[in-house]
C-alpha cells in the first residue's frame, strides 16, 4: 500500500515529488507573465538602446550601480514627486537584464535623464562629493580616461535581436558609425541617427570632443533615462496592472 | 489575454487547489496511526555511533 | 587507477590547456583573456600533478578496501575552504562597511569600487562559505545515515574542485566588471555554464549515495539537503539563460527582460535564501543539533510537515521583492500571503530544533558549541518571523530600497547561517582529524559572545538607519513639501553605518578566533583512540 512511508523509504520517489512541488510552483506563478507581453499596451516612444547608450547601459552593468542606484519609481506620493512619474512594465522591455535594483544607497535614476547637465554629471562622476557633500558614492575619474571598445558593436546589436530587441539590418550595419556619430557635436551622421532612434541626444558628452570614452557613453546613458515617453500625453489607464 | 488570463485563473483556482489536497494528504500521512513507533526509530539514526568498525 | 583511465585524464587536461590558450589569444576582452589564462594556468597544474602519477601498471589501490570506509578526506578539504572563504567573505564586508560609512576608501579604482566589491561580498559568504559548508556537511551526513560511503569514487572530489573554480572564477569577475547584475546569480555565462557541471556532479555524488544506502529509511535531514541540491539546479539554469554576444567574449545579453526578468530573478533570488540559505542549513540542524546534544529530534513528525510545507510555500514568495512596481498586483498578492504562511512552518521547524534540547538544557552550560547551535536556531526564529511581516505590501512600502532590509539580510546570514556552520565545523574538526576534542572550550566561548554582540549592533544600527531612511523620504511637512532632500538622508546614516561597520568587525573577529583555535586543534595531539587510517563503516 502506498503511505508516506513509501516516499520516506524511497528516494526517487522523494526527488520526483519534491521536484515536482517547486518546479510547478515556480510555473505557475511565472509562466502566466511571459503572456503578458503581448497584452501591456504599447507605450508611445519606446525605442531600442542606440549603440552610445547601450555602451553607456553595460558600463552602468558592470561597475554595479544598480548595487545603490535603483530604476523603478512606485506609485507613491513622495516618489512621484521625487523622481517623477511611476515606471511603467513598458519602459524597461528592453532592457537585458533589467536594472529596477533592491536599494537605494543613492537615489532612484528611472528618469535622472536631462534632469542635470552634462558638466554636472561629468564632475559628479569624477568626484561626487564636489556637486553633493554627502554623497557616499565611489569616484569614477577612470571613466574619462577609457576609450570605448568600438570593435563589436555590431555584435552586441546582434545578441540583442537574438533575445527579442528589434534592431533592424539597418540598425546593426551602422552600429559602429551611430556609436561615432552620438558622441561629437559635428553633426555628421546625425540625421541618420535621429531616423533611426527618434529622441537621441547627439553631443560630445564628456567634455574631450576628440576622444570616444566610457565617459561619453555612461553620460549618453544617464540623460536619456527616463526621456522616451512623453508622460505630457501619456494616459495611466492605457497601462494594464 | 486569453491565454495569460486562463493562465491566472487555473493558476490561483485548480492549481491552488491541487496543492492544499496534496499538502493535506501529506498531513494525514504523516499523522497517520502507528506511523509513531517507526519515526521514533528513524529519527534516533544520527545517533548511533557513525564512528564503530 | 588504471593507466589508460589516466591517460585519457592527461588528454583531456592538455586539450583545455591547449583551448584555454587559444581562447586566451583571440578573448574579445581583457576580462575573458585573463580568465581563459587562469583556466590553463588551473588546467596545466591539475595535469602535472596527474602526469606524476602516470604509469602504465595496473590499479594501485584495490577497490574493496576503500569501499568499506567513509570518504572523510574530502570533507576535511571543504571545511578548511569554509573557514578560509568564511574569513574573507566577512573581510569584505567590514572593508565595504567602512567604504558606506569613508568613500575615500573606494580609492577610485575600478576593482575597488564599492560597485564591484559588494557582489564579491554577498557571493564570498553565500556561495563560498556557506556552500562549502553545504557541501562538506551533506558529504558528511549523507555518508552517516547512509551507512555508507560516498557514491561515484572521486567524483566527490571533483566536485570540491570544481566549485573552488567556480568561486575564484566568479570573485576574479566581479573584479574585472564581468558580471550579468543579476543580485546573487551575477557570474557570466561561462562561469554558470561551469558551474551547472559541478552541480550535476554533486548532485550524482549526494543522490548516488543515497541510492546505495545501508540504512532503509532516508533521514530527514538528507531530504533538506537533497531539495536544497534540485532545487538551487533548477533556479540556477532558468535564471541564467543568456545569449552570449560571442563566445570569445565575456558580456552576454539576458534572454528576458523588464518584467519577466524582474521576477525571474526574484523567484531565483528568494529562493536562493529559501533553499540555498534555509533548507540546505536546515539539513544541517536536523543532524547536528540531535547529533550534539545526544537527543533525537523533538518531533520526526513535525520535521516531515516542515519539510513539505517549506518546499511548497518557499517557491511563490519571490515577487514579495517586487511590491508596487510594475509587476501585475496578483503576483505580488501571491508572494505576500505565501510570505505570511511562510511564518508557520519556520516557526515550527523552529520549535523543533530547540525542543530537541528539552531535557538536555543542562548541556548549554558546559558546551559552546551547542550554545551557538541554539542561538542559530533563535535567529532562525527571529528572522523567519521578521521576513513575513516585511513582505506585508504596507510594511514593504516603508521597508523596501532600505538598509531595514540589510539588517535582515544579516541577522539571517550572521545569526542563523553563520552560527550553525560555526557548530558544524566545531563539532565536525576533531571528529574528522581524530582529535579528543578543541583546543579551548573557552575560545569558542569568546567566539560565541564576539559573534552575536556583532550582531545585535549590525542589526539593530540597520534597523534605526532603515525605518529613519524610509521616514525621511516620505516626511512632508505642512504645507505640503518633502521634507528632506534624499543627501540629507544619506548624511542621517553616518553614525550607523559606522556602527554596522564595528558590528561586523566584532563578527570577523570571533571568526579569526575560531581559525585560531581550528589550527590549534588539528596540530595537537591525536586522540588515544585514534586509528591511523579512516574509520571503517558501522555494519
Amino acid at each position: 500500500m502506498f503511505n508516506h512511508s513509501t516516499i520516506e523509504r524511497n528516494a526517487t520517489l522523494l526527488l520526483v515529488l519534491g521536484l515536482l512541488t517547486v518546479a510547478v510552483g515556480g510555473i505557475v506563478e511565472v509562466v502566466p507573465l511571459f503572456y503578458l507581453q503581448n497584452t501591456i499596451e504599447k507605450v508611445e516612444g519606446m525605442r531600442p538602446y542606440t549603440p552610445l547608450e547601450l555602451v553607456g547601459r553595460n558600463i552602468y552593468v558592470r561597475e554595479g550601480c544598480y548595487v545603490c542606484h535603483s530604476q523603478m519609481i512606485r506609485p507613491f506620493r513622495d516618489e512621484t514627486e521625487r523622481y517623477g512619474h511611476y515606471s511603467l512594465a513598458a519602459e524597461s522591455m528592453f532592457d537585458h537584464p533589467f536594472q529596477w535594483g533592491s536599494k537605494r544607497t543613492g537615489p532612484d535614476l528611472a528618469r535622472v535623464g536631462n534632469k542635470y547637465s552634462d558638466d554636472w554629471h561629468r564632475e559628479h562622476l569624477t568626484n561626487p562629493r564636489s556637486v553633493v557633500p554627502e554623497s557616499v558614492m565611489p569616484g569614477y575619474s577612470f571613466l574619462s580616461q577609457t576609450d570605448v571598445d568600438t570593435r563589436y558593436m555590431d555584435e552586441h546589436l546582434i545578441a540583442n535581436r537574438r533575445v527579442g530587441v528589434p534592431y533592424t539590418d539597418d540598425m546593426i550595419a551602422n552600429a559602429k558609425i551611430d556609436l561615432a556619430a552620438q558622441a561629437t557635436d559635428s553633426g555628421d551622421g546625425a540625421e541618420d541617427l535621429l531616423k533611426r532612434y527618434p529622441k537621441a541626444q547627439i553631443r560630445d558628452f564628456d567634455g574631450q570632443p576628440d576622444k570616444l570614452t566610457e565617459m561619453d557613453a555612461l553620460v549618453a546613458y544617464l540623460q536619456m533615462l527616463g526621456t522616451l515617453v512623453d508622460f505630457s500625453t501619456f494616459k495611466a489607464e492605457a497601462e494594464s496592472r | 489575454m486569453t491565454t495569460y488570463e486562463a493562465l491566472r485563473h487555473f493558476a490561483d483556482s485548480w492549481m491552488l487547489l491541487g496543492f492544499s489536497v496534496f499538502f493535506l494528504a501529506m498531513l494525514v500521512f504523516v499523522f497517520r496511526k502507528g506511523s509513531q513507533s517507526q519515526y521514533d526509530q528513524v529519527s534516533r539514526i544520527p545517533l548511533q555511533d557513525d564512528e564503530k568498525v | 587507477m588504471n593507466g589508460y583511465a589516466l591517460l585519457a585524464k592527461l588528454v583531456s587536461l592538455g586539450s583545455i590547456v591547449l583551448i584555454a590558450i587559444l581562447l586566451a589569444g583571440f578573448g574579445h576582452d581583457t576580462g575573458y583573456m585573463i580568465h581563459a589564462s587562469m583556466i590553463a594556468v588551473i588546467a596545466f597544474g591539475f595535469f602535472i600533478y596527474y602526469a606524476r602519477s602516470f604509469s602504465f601498471a595496473a590499479a594501485g589501490v584495490p577497490l574493496q578496501a576503500t569501499e568499506d570506509t567513509y570518504l572523510d578526506s574530502v570533507i576535511q578539504a571543504g571545511l578548511i575552504a569554509t573557514v578560509f572563504w568564511g574569513v574573507a567573505g566577512f573581510l569584505l564586508g567590514v572593508v565595504i562597511a567602512s567604504q558606506l560609512a569613508w568613500p575615500i576608501l573606494n580609492f577610485d579604482l575600478p576593482w575597488t569600487s564599492f560597485g564591484r566589491l559588494r557582489p564579491l561580498h554577498t557571493s564570498a559568504v553565500v556561495f563560498a562559505f556557506g556552500g562549502n559548508a553545504l557541501i562538506a556537511t551533506s558529504f558528511y551526513v549523507v555518508q552517516r545515515t547512509c551507512r555508507t560511503r560516498l557514491a561515484l569514487g572521486n567524483l566527490a572530489w571533483f566536485v570540491f574542485w570544481g566549485y573552488q573554480i567556480f568561486i575564484v572564477l566568479a570573485a576574479t569577475g566581479y573584479l574585472l566588471g564581468i558580471t550579468e547584475s543579476r543580485e546573487y546569480a551575477e557570474p557570466e555565462w561561462y562561469v554558470d555554464l561551469w558551474l551547472t557541471i559541478v552541480w550535476v556532479a554533486y548532485f550524482l555524488v549526494f543522490f548516488g549515495t543515497l541510492l546505495k544506502r545501508k540504512e532503509p529509511h532516508i533521514y530527514v535531514a538528507n531530504w533538506f539537503y537533497l531539495a536544497f541540491i534540485f532545487t538551487i539546479a533548477m533556479l540556477h539554469i532558468v535564471n541564467n539563460l543568456s545569449v552570449p554576444v560571442s563566445f570569445l567574449g565575456s558580456k552576454s545579453y539576458s534572454l528576458f527582460s523588464g518584467v519577466q526578468d524582474a521576477l525571474i530573478q526574484w523567484w531565483y533570488g528568494h529562493n536562493a535564501v529559501g533553499f540555498f540559505l534555509t533548507a540546505g542549513f536546515l539539513g544541517m540542524m536536523y543532524y547536528f543539533v540531535p547529533k550534539r546534544a545526544g537527543r533525537p529530534v523533538y518531533s520526526y513528525r513535525l520535521s516531515i510537515v516542515h519539510f513539505w510545507s517549506i518546499i511548497f510555500l518557499y517557491i511563490w514568495a519571490g515577487p514579495h521583492h517586487l511590491h508596487y512596481t510594475a509587476l501585475p498586483d496578483w503576483a505580488q498578492t501571491l508572494g505576500m500571503v505565501f510570505s505570511v504562511m511562510l511564518w508557520m512552518p519556520s516557526w515550527g521547524g523552529m520549535i523543533n530544533g530547540l525542543m530537541t534540547l528539552s531535557g538536555a538544557w543542562d548541556k548549554l552550560r558546559t558546551d559552546p558549541v551547542l550554545r551557538m547551535m541554539v542561538m542559530s536556531v533563535a535567529f532562525y526564529g527571529m528572522a523567519t518571523f521578521e521576513g513575513p511581516v516585511m513582505s506585508i505590501k504596507s510594511v514593504n512600502s516603508l521597508s523596501h530600497y532600505t538598509d531595514w532590509t540589510i539588517g535582515h539580510v544579516h541577522s539571517s546570514a550572521l545569526g542563523w547561517v553563520g552560527m550553525i556552520s560555526f557548530a558544524a565545523v566545531y563539532d565536525l574538526v576533531p571528529k574528522l582529524w581524530h582529535k579528543s576534542g578543541l583546543y579551548s572550550m573557552r575560545l569558542v566561548s569568546w567566539h560565541f559572545w564576539l559573534a552575536t554582540l556583532g550582531i545585535v549592533l549590525y542589526a539593530s544600527s540597520m534597523w534605526v538607519s532603515g525605518i529613519m531612511q524610509g521616514l525621511m523620504w516620505r516626511e512632508y511637512d505642512s504645507q505640503g513639501f518633502l521634507v528632506y532632500s534624499f543627501a540629507e538622508s544619506v548624511a542621517a546614516m553616518h553614525p550607523y553605518y559606522i556602527i554596522r561597520m564595528l558590528g561586523g568587525l566584532l563578527f570577523l573577529l570571533g571568526a579569526l578566533i575560531m581559525v585560531y583555535n581550528l589550527i590549534r586543534t588539528i596540530s595537537g595531539p591525536k586522540t588515544s583512540m585514534a586509528r591511523a587510517n579512516s574509520p571503517a563503516l558501522a555494519v
